[in-house]
């Protein structure tokens, strides 16, 4: 196995788990981390993809999108962070299925 | 302006961090002047590409491949003047739907009302600058003629959304917020990596460079499919439509209209460009008849639930998600059966569709917020008896805005089924064309539940407060627009294809 097949492996395991945990899990906070853990599998592919041709000089267009999108990613991050903690103020939730609030209504 | 594609980008981005700044009095005010603003260089932006048709702008003078080009065809022309009208009428609404509260304590005491939603009143500080910023974001998916570009555009469009939802008071659009962010937040992610895989594979991030290199196989396979689902997570086509009525119904009515009638159409934008530009040579027959199978359920799901809701606003977001069957139905009409070349008149169709559809679901929603207010809250449809004679405009409003949903001639929505049905025996698929009928056909029943209670007698002891002409006007305007789009068909489709 190359190195870049080794890092592609490991980034789409990452993808998959992230999206898993986004899709599956119903606590907000998890959701939030598994969004976190699939962002740096596709950053992971992306630097992976800057340094398969030529290690020494690698191609800086991935990185610069890896560069934004880590900026991206902090500032969903926060914003949803912010919200959930609304969330948890007006209703006292962590869970999506727990549909208290909708009840409420 | 030599060359405006920049600056419908930049006035609403920098008025937008402008607005941060302003108080609470000034900033409505500012809001409105910057939507004009940047309606007017819209309108200079479609009239350069009516002239010269498709423009290339690269951004800070770096070319392709090395910088950023903003590139506007004929498309995505017509995509910003949508934008630009919708956004200005629903600016000029939200001038005092957002600062001035209603006298609702009077009512609230005799009527016993319970208000369906959280009250957005004295949020204009919050209101205008993500407005602003949606505004922006929407015309750089539209314009950017880079795939990591167009992410940051979805980015910025779905958090600024999702911010705007919870305007709204209340534990209810908090939840929905929260399931609309973690739906947006996947379909980008989604987006992102097919972008990634493309990189990888064919070294360009620029579309059309993109068209050129991209070569049917496994990887140009799996960005398609990941890009694909997860731009119709954002675009919630059924089965993905779960986050929308929520979202949709429990924002306050301007955001309503800005989410029903923009930002939706964004995604599905991106998606069609995607399809018809970028992977042309990669999907297949099987994969335009999967999604045209999605837009059918949509179609009958989305339908026979707007008919059960007893709440105008989810009534209304229901229909959206019956809608956006329509604006998908133009890919299995459109991807080429043989060896013919894509569809133009299923294209002109979905185009048609995206835009009449706009112009009716914001003028749908201005109506019944303004409704809402009359009512002190409410939008329980059997509070609205009478509504024909107290608020006539608005009720106007609604009823010919569904008839363009319905698609009645001469409206907008007519011309729009008119052309996919054309496609639809062009390519000896009639049997699209029946599900286009049925859908009209379920839109009037849930249209007529509305529209026959409104033109009732007033229930004895309820009570209207009078609307605004600010709020009422908008709405009308918008509703008039959604009837009149159908009487001027051609200038359109003849920008379509510059």
């Amino acid at each position: 196995m190359t190195q870049f097949e080794i890092y592609s492996v490991a980034s789409v395991s990452l993808f998959g788990l992230g999206l898993f945990g986004l899709i599956a899990l119903p606590n907000i906070l998890r959701k939030i981390l598994s969004f976190n853990v699939l962002g740096v599998g596709i950053f992971l592919f992306l630097v992976a993809t800057a340094q398969r041709d030529d290690p020494t000089q690698p191609d800086p267009v991935p990185q610069a999108m890896v560069l934004t999108g880590i900026v991206v990613a902090v500032s969903v991050t926060a914003f949803a962070l912010a919200l959930l903690q609304r969330l948890h103020g007006e209703t006292g939730m962590t869970m999506l299925d727990d549909e208290k609030a909708e009840s409420d209504q | 302006m030599r060359d405006p594609s920049p600056w419908v980008i930049l006035i609403p981005l920098t008025s937008a961090g402008f607005a941060l700044l302003l108080g609470h009095r000034s900033i409505a005010r500012f809001g409105v002047v910057a939507a004009a603003f940047t309606t007017i260089a819209s309108a200079f932006l479609v009239v350069d590409v009516w002239r010269h048709g498709t423009r290339r702008y690269p951004v800070g003078g770096w070319d392709a491949p090395l910088g950023i080009e903003l590139v506007v065809d004929g498309l995505a022309a017509l995509m910003i003047a949508m934008t630009a009208v919708v956004g200005l009428l629903i600016s000029i609404y939200s001038f005092r739907y957002f600062s001035d509260p209603p006298d609702l304590t009077r009512l609230r005491e005799s009527a016993d009302v319970r208000p369906s939603i959280g009250e957005p009143w004295g949020q204009s500080r919050a209101f205008w600058p993500l407005w602003l910023f949606l505004w922006a974001s929407i015309n750089i998916v539209f314009l950017s003629g880079d795939m990591f570009n167009i992410y940051v555009g979805l980015e910025i469009m779905g958090v600024s959304a999702v911010a705007l939802v919870t305007l709204s008071r209340g534990a209810v659009a908090t939840l929905s917020a929260t399931k609309y962010l973690i739906a947006a937040v996947i379909g980008s992610m989604l987006y992102l990596m097919g972008v990634a895989i493309l990189y990888a594979s064919f070294s360009t991030l620029d579309l059309q460079e993109l068209s050129v290199r991209i070569e049917p196989g496994n990887p140009a396979t799996v960005a398609l499919v990941l890009m694909s689902a997860g731009l119709l997570l954002k675009t919630a086509l059924f089965p993905l439509h779960f986050w929308l009525p929520a979202a949709h119904s429990a924002a306050p009515a301007p955001v309503s209209a800005i989410l029903s009638a923009l930002v939706i159409k964004a995604s599905f934008y991106l998606f069609l460009r995607l399809w018809m530009d970028v992977f042309m040579q990669t999907t297949t027959r099987s994969g335009a008849v999967f999604v045209g199978l999605l837009a059918t359920a949509a179609i009958i799901w989305g339908s026979l639930q707007a008919i059960r809701q007893i709440r105008l606003k989810p009534l209304i977001a229901y229909s959206t998600v019956a809608q956006v069957g329509y604006l998908f139905l133009l890919i299995p009409l459109a991807v080429p059966i043989a060896t013919d070349s894509w569809n133009v008149s299923a294209t002109e169709g979905g185009v048609y569709h995206a835009i009449s559809h706009a112009l009716a679901k914001a003028a749908m929603f201005l109506a019944a917020g303004a409704v809402m207010q009359a009512l002190g809250g409410t939008d329980e449809i059997g509070e609205m008896a009478g509504l024909a004679a107290r608020l006539p405009i608005s009720a106007f409003a609604i009823g010919l805005a569904g008839v363009s949903l319905m698609g009645l001639p001469p409206s907008g929505g007519y011309v729009a089924k008119w052309l996919m049905m054309n496609a639809a025996f062009d390519t000896a698929q009639p049997w699209w064309a029946i599900i286009i009928v049925v859908g009209g056909g379920l839109t009037a029943i849930y249209m007529f539940k509305f529209i026959g209670l409104a033109f009732r007698k007033p229930v004895e002891g309820s009570s209207f407060l009078p609307s605004s002409a600010w709020l009422e006007g908008p709405a009308f305007i918008l509703a008039v627009l959604s009837i009149l789009v159908g009487l001027r068909a051609t200038p359109i489709v003849e920008l379509l294809s510059k």
